[in-house]
């Protein structure tokens, strides 16, 4: 079946088996492997997206599903070369290690700042609480957050779309 | 030595970056932001799921649902049917192979695809080749096995009973369920001391089976070229060039044959150490097909059949005076290793490095001995940060020492404090043969207790005990034993347990370092740049470091053990200093005087006493390429290799303190706070190290509170996903406090002792100490992980069960 | 990674839509919402749909109303919508206490109470809630629309009285003066279902006694209310003994089964212990005096 949507502001359209899953359309239709799996299950969050704004597991989610939304990627993120601060406050807070599950934590981070610029840590911890990371312990992830919270010069025009 | 305490800074209050406050110093150690971070961060990694190769096949695994069958009959037709089905792989091909058993680490063999018994649910039956993940999946159920099943054998305890169930009767000779007896120390002498001590202490201690459990899972890109012979093989693997030895010898590919590329590794934590069936499943099917073939497991796969971690069951006994004088330490252990004896560890060790269970503590005697098994469940066992089981050895003791402290009715701070090994007896030799090679402990247990207001946390205790309210406060010390190893003892399938690093300075004075070892997150490519950085004056952001890849790389074991700064890291820093002797070779050449009377500094030699007659390193790199007449011995080039033999291990060590309150009503136990204070010798980078510890702490309270792998009487694995197998989210875990203080190793070129593990080493002792003294009015001395809120509250009726 | 067999795939955007093809696609077709439960269900091939009948688009189903003496919310309204919900917290406050622990923030984008409903998992926690507020859900089918008390459509275990052919467009929710209602979870971690849970609900007299009273329970082996807890409530005025005599009933009238997330001697402890702290707390909210002691 054919399926269109807008990724990363791009609209596009393939053919694809109905039972395709939104991230194996992202990862191997289009080729934006920056979103990543960890489980089959919808209990790890690594495979998380914007989906017309908000944090959505694409593993449990058919691309057909999608069809007619606005999906944003890790690969959407970055305004040509100017970083969204999240991700700048991802590096200097040191809130990733093997970076598997950066993507989907930086993308929660966002829709949260774009909803409450100023979150406190509990609620930092509480939106990120659906996406398990393994390497950082989590502290710094919040730390990356509040960084971004601190320094929303950067944020992309985009910021007050989603509510 | 220096202590220095810090609340985790929030990033806008750090210490300046040292590159950015400092321009005449050169990059060297300190708090930089790591080179990694800019792929990662736009989602341009490249993990083994992101290999694309034109024409790839995608492979996937039928496992078996049994614990114990014998294989009747495989019947692969209506697969091989499929439209899209290239190839349908059983044990029967494998074994015209030769392949369908492989080696395993520990001496022992593995089926790669099943062709006797099945073993454990999950066990590998046959492997499909398709052109798509889809297709290869929907073709798995389209085979048809049919298993006679077998008496299961699940509960260690009953694994060596008469008349059990053989689990290994593919093995000549196996009449029972028995691997291996290990002992060490002195039984005669610990005993007798028992005798003739005050107070004895005894609990059976539980380290329940847990599971490593990286993000992204494990999985493998085989491309074979059937024209010049050669294999190239993607790999999540932490031992890049240890794995192509293996294929060489198991697969009969010669090695120089074999690359084997390992990309960025989401995440490891010993669970991509070994060689999985899948992988050589994949080498098969490019070979059988023509064709790469990529096969990734799914999360249940890696839970329910890659390598595991602890599932020690411990009898832990500690002698010591009325008025707290530990005398000695004694225990024997049942090791479940599962269906093969599969565990990663150095040849001699076949229960790791357990025998470090002496703690921090000076002892009289000590022994342990240590009984391996087979059961119906999944192979590994060394794995999860555990330092070659270092995790259950400290553990054990920092249960055992908070046993007693109860008993003597001492504070098991204070109890540490007066049995610690003291300074001055650094290198201390254990009674388990072990040198520690430096360490001054009272100071950072002192640091983590007034970080953390011992004192006031103990009064406010006391009072909420006497409103009915639980608090606890959990204390632990640990010393790790880390940086395998000196190559005269320690090898792993015969390769001795070393590292190559090789340093090019190229004439523009750019630096490139090759590395053996292989990130999965610790931030190799900014550490060990710095390590260069710090040795030769060159800014970190000049110099690439090179790893993952064994066509590139000199050969070494890997990233495990917490290994890769004390062995790897002495390489490089040996490597950049052959380097510097060499550019002042060069440079007294080029400045017309004798090496001897150049100075180094920053980055450049001087004349001494004319610090104006002075060349760097850029400089002199261009005059090494160039034409400057070379000294005698000395070749055209600024290059050098080092293949680092440790002379010991490392002896990192910690203080912990972990604060919990548990609802009395529900058992439900929240840690609100915990103060890690470390000892890792001289700090490379400390956002690094920092980071390291934070993932380990979190790790402790998963295995403490959550995280376990049980089974059910037929062998069924409980903890095949993540919906059972239960992870801390941000929620569950604090907001980490950290203190550290600095002893450096004596004998590492550095100083440097390694941080991977110390946290998930120390940590879950602190957190079940901290709730065994919240239940203290309950009377409980001892409960095992996890510690759900269903297992405290049988705790609090009592009657605290071990895990199942 | 696990992924589903092959289905035809099929988007509704009306009520009639879906209705219709559920009738076209026979048996073998299923509505999909959020898909949390029935997706997962799909890669372990455990579920096989031969179509499924996407109902995201039918914005006609995600409304939350108050209409009278009735809060109306469509089946299609997420769990995020429940919670950012004012009118939903201040009606029923137990509801935004069930909806802060069901899975997690980003499950509860996509998670809808006409799924959570009709999965009827007996860990799920709306059920439990729908039982307490005396809910009615509102199933349209080939012949019509019909509105079933939650009593009669839980029908046990993963049942409900919606068939195959017929869809949930909304769930009905009595208001009450003078109520209170609470909902407490014990989860081994945040996302994890329920070891048990206990909702209750209130309903206050003019003399300060207890004018009704419903008491559920989650994954402890109650199917429907706890009867005989909420009737020793019922005409008394508050006091601890009442709610301790409540929270002993509803234990009694638990039977939970031990599996890895507890025993049965826990379970049914947790059904006395949250029993009352969820009396106690919706007799606070309810405007109750306070109860003493505990």
């Amino acid at each position: 079946m054919h399926v269109t949507m807008t990724v990363n502001g791009t609209e596009v359209t393939r053919n694809v088996e109905p039972r395709l899953l939104l991230v194996h359309f992202l990862r191997e239709t289009l080729g934006l492997t920056g979103t990543h799996w960890g489980c089959d299950t919808s209990n790890c969050g690594t495979c998380v997206v914007l989906v017309d704004g908000e944090p959505v597991k694409s593993c449990t989610a058919l691309a057909a599903m999608t069809a007619g939304h606005e999906v944003r990627t890790v690969e959407g993120m970055a305004d040509g070369g100017t970083l969204d601060p999240v991700q700048q406050g991802f590096m200097e807070a040191h809130g990733l290690q093997c970076g598997f599950c950066t993507p989907g934590m930086m993308l929660t981070a966002r829709a949260l700042l774009d909803r409450e610029p100023d979150p406190d840590e509990a609620t930092i911890r509480e939106a990120i609480s659906g996406q398990i990371c393994r390497c950082t312990g989590y502290a710094t992830i919040v730390r990356s957050i509040q960084w971004a919270a601190a320094h929303p010069a950067a944020a992309p025009s985009e910021q007050e779309v989603t509510a | 030595m220096t202590t220095v305490q810090e609340r985790s800074p929030m990033p806008q209050e750090r210490e300046p970056n040292p590159a950015h406050s400092d321009p005449d110093r050169p990059i060297g150690y300190g708090r930089i932001q790591r080179k990694e971070d800019p792929r990662f961060i736009r989602g341009k990694g490249r993990y083994i799921d992101d290999i694309v190769l034109p024409g790839m096949l995608h492979g996937a695994i039928l496992r078996s649902p049994m614990a114990h069958a014998r294989l009747v009959s495989i019947d692969t037709t209506e697969a091989l049917a499929h439209p899209k089905v290239h190839a349908v792989i059983t044990g029967k091909d494998l074994e015209g192979l030769n392949l369908a058993w492989a080696p395993t680490l520990s001496a022992d063999v593995q089926a790669v695809l099943a062709t006797d018994k099945v073993r454990f649910q999950g066990q590998e039956v046959a492997f499909v080749v398709a052109e798509d993940r889809y297709s290869a999946r929907d073709a798995l159920e389209l085979i048809d096995v049919e298993y006679e099943e077998l008496p299961v054998v699940i509960d260690a305890r009953r694994a060596l009973d008469p008349g059990t169930a053989v689990i290994r009767d593919d093995k000549d000779g196996q009449t029972d369920n028995h691997i291996f007896d290990w002992e060490a120390g002195d039984k005669a002498e610990t005993d007798a001391v028992f005798a003739r001590a005050d107070v004895v202490v005894s609990e059976e201690v539980i380290y329940p089976r847990v599971h490593p459990a990286p993000m992204e899972t494990c999985g493998a890109v085989a491309d074979y070229d059937p024209i010049d012979g050669k294999l190239t093989l993607y790999e999540t693997t932490q031992a890049p060039h240890a794995h192509r030895t293996l294929y060489a010898m198991v697969a009969g590919i010669p090695e120089h044959k074999i690359r084997v590329i390992a990309g960025d590794i989401g995440g490891g934590f010993g669970n991509k150490v070994g060689i999985y069936p899948g992988y050589i499943c994949a080498v098969v099917g490019s070979i059988v097909t023509g064709k790469p073939v990529k096969w990734v497991e799914d999360r249940s796969e890696n839970l329910m059949s890659t390598s595991f971690a602890r599932d020690y069951l411990m009898k832990g006994e500690v002698a010591a005076t009325t008025d707290g004088k530990i005398l000695a330490v004694r225990t024997h252990v049942l090791a479940d290793h599962g269906a093969f004896n599969a565990t990663a560890q150095p040849t001699k060790y076949p229960a790791g490095f357990f025998s470090i269970f002496t703690g921090s503590y000076d002892l009289e005697a000590a022994y342990c001995s240590v009984t391996g098994v087979y059961t119906n469940k999944a192979p590994g066992g060394v794995a999860y940060a555990c330092s070659f089981r270092v995790t259950e050895a400290v553990y054990l003791v920092e249960r055992m020492i908070d046993v007693l402290a109860r008993k003597l009715e001492m504070d098991p701070a204070e109890l540490r404090l007066k049995n610690f090994i003291k300074p001055e007896q650094f290198p201390y030799k254990n009674k388990t043969g072990w040198e520690y090679d430096s360490g001054d402990y009272e100071p950072a247990m002192r640091m983590c207790m007034e970080q953390i207001g011992y004192d006031d946390l103990r009064r406010e205790q006391a009072e909420k005990r006497a409103r009915g309210e639980l608090m606890g406060i959990g204390v632990s010390f640990f010393t790790e034993t880390v940086g395998a190893g000196p190559r005269k003892h320690m090898d792993i399938v015969g390769l001795g347990m070393n590292d190559g690093a090789e340093v090019r300075v190229h004439p523009t004075g750019k630096a490139v370092v090759r590395i053996s070892v292989q990130t999965q997150g610790q931030g190799h490519e900014t550490t060990f740049a710095q390590i260069v950085g710090e040795e030769l004056g060159i800014p970190t952001d000049d110099i690439e470091v090179v790893h993952g890849d064994t066509d590139q790389t000199p050969f070494g074991l890997g990233t495990y053990g917490s290994r890769s700064t004390p062995v790897s890291g002495a390489a490089v820093a040996l490597a950049a200093r052959k380097v510097r002797e060499k550019a002042k070779a060069i440079a007294a050449a080029m400045l017309e005087t004798r090496p001897e009377d150049l100075e180094w500094e920053k980055g450049r030699f001087f004349v001494k006493g004319d610090p104006s007659a002075a060349k760097t390193i850029a400089e002199i790199a261009l005059g090494a390429h160039g034409t400057v007449a070379l000294p005698e011995g000395i070749d055209g080039n600024l290059d050098a290799e080092v293949t680092y033999d440790p002379p010991n291990l490392t002896f990192p060590f910690g203080a912990y303190i972990c604060v919990v309150d548990v609802d009395p009503g529900t058992g439900k136990v929240k840690v609100r706070r915990f103060v890690a204070v470390d000892d890792c010798g001289t700090r490379i980078n400390p956002m690094i190290v920092e980071g390291q510890i934070h993932g380990g702490l979190a790790d402790g309270v998963g295995m403490a509170l959550m995280e376990f792998i049980g089974f059910d009487e037929q062998g069924n694995c409980l903890g095949g996903s993540f919906m059972d197998y239960l992870i801390p989210t941000a929620m569950e875990v604090p907001d980490w406090e950290t203190g550290y203080t600095v002893t450096p190793s004596p004998h590492h070129p550095i100083g440097a002792k390694g941080i991977g593990e110390s946290a998930t080493v120390g940590s879950p002792p602190a957190v079940v100490n901290a709730v065994v003294d919240a239940l203290a009015p309950f009377g409980i001395t001892h409960m095992d992980m996890p510690c759900t809120p269903a297992r405290v509250w049988e705790a609090m009726q009592g009657r605290p069960t071990p895990p199942v | 990674m696990q992924v589903p067999a092959p289905f035809e795939y099929a988007r509704a955007t009306s009520v009639r839509d879906v209705l219709e093809l559920l009738e076209r696609h026979g048996p073998e077709s299923h509505v999909i919402a959020g898909g949390h439960s029935l997706l997962p269900m799909m890669k372990l091939r455990l579920a096989r749909p031969e179509w499924l009948i996407d109902i995201n688009d039918v914005v006609e189903l995600r409304h939350i109303a108050e209409d009278g003496d009735v809060l109306r919310v469509g089946a299609l309204a997420r769990h995020a919508d429940l919670l950012a919900s004012e009118v939903v917290g201040r009606l029923f406050p137990l509801v935004h206490d069930a909806e802060k622990v069901i899975a997690d923030p980003v499950v509860r984008n996509r998670g809808t109470i006409g799924g959570s409903l009709g999965q009827a998992d007996p860990a799920e926690d709306l059920t439990t809630v729908c039982d307490v507020l005396r809910a009615q859900v509102v199933i349209a089918g080939p012949s019509g629309e019909r509105v079933v008390d939650m009593a009669d459509f839980h029908r046990g275990p993963y049942e409900t009285a919606c068939e195959q052919n017929e869809l949930i467009t909304e769930v009905r929710f009595p208001i009450r003066a003078r109520s209170g209602s609470a909902y407490e979870k014990v989860e081994r971690r945040v996302g994890d279902w329920a070891v048990g849970a206990a909702g209750a609900a209130l309903q206050m007299a003019d003399d300060g006694t207890i004018a009704d009273a419903a008491i559920g329970l989650t994954a402890l082996g109650l199917e429907g209310l706890a009867t005989d807890a909420a009737a020793v409530l019922v005409g008394q005025r508050p006091s601890e003994g009442l709610v301790a005599e409540a929270g002993r009933l509803a234990a009694e009238a638990s039977s939970p089964v031990e599996d890895q997330r507890g025993p049965v001697d826990y379970k049914r402890h947790l059904a006395d212990e949250l029993t009352r702290r969820v009396l106690r707390r919706a007799l606070d909210r309810a405007g109750a005096t306070a109860v003493q002691g505990g």
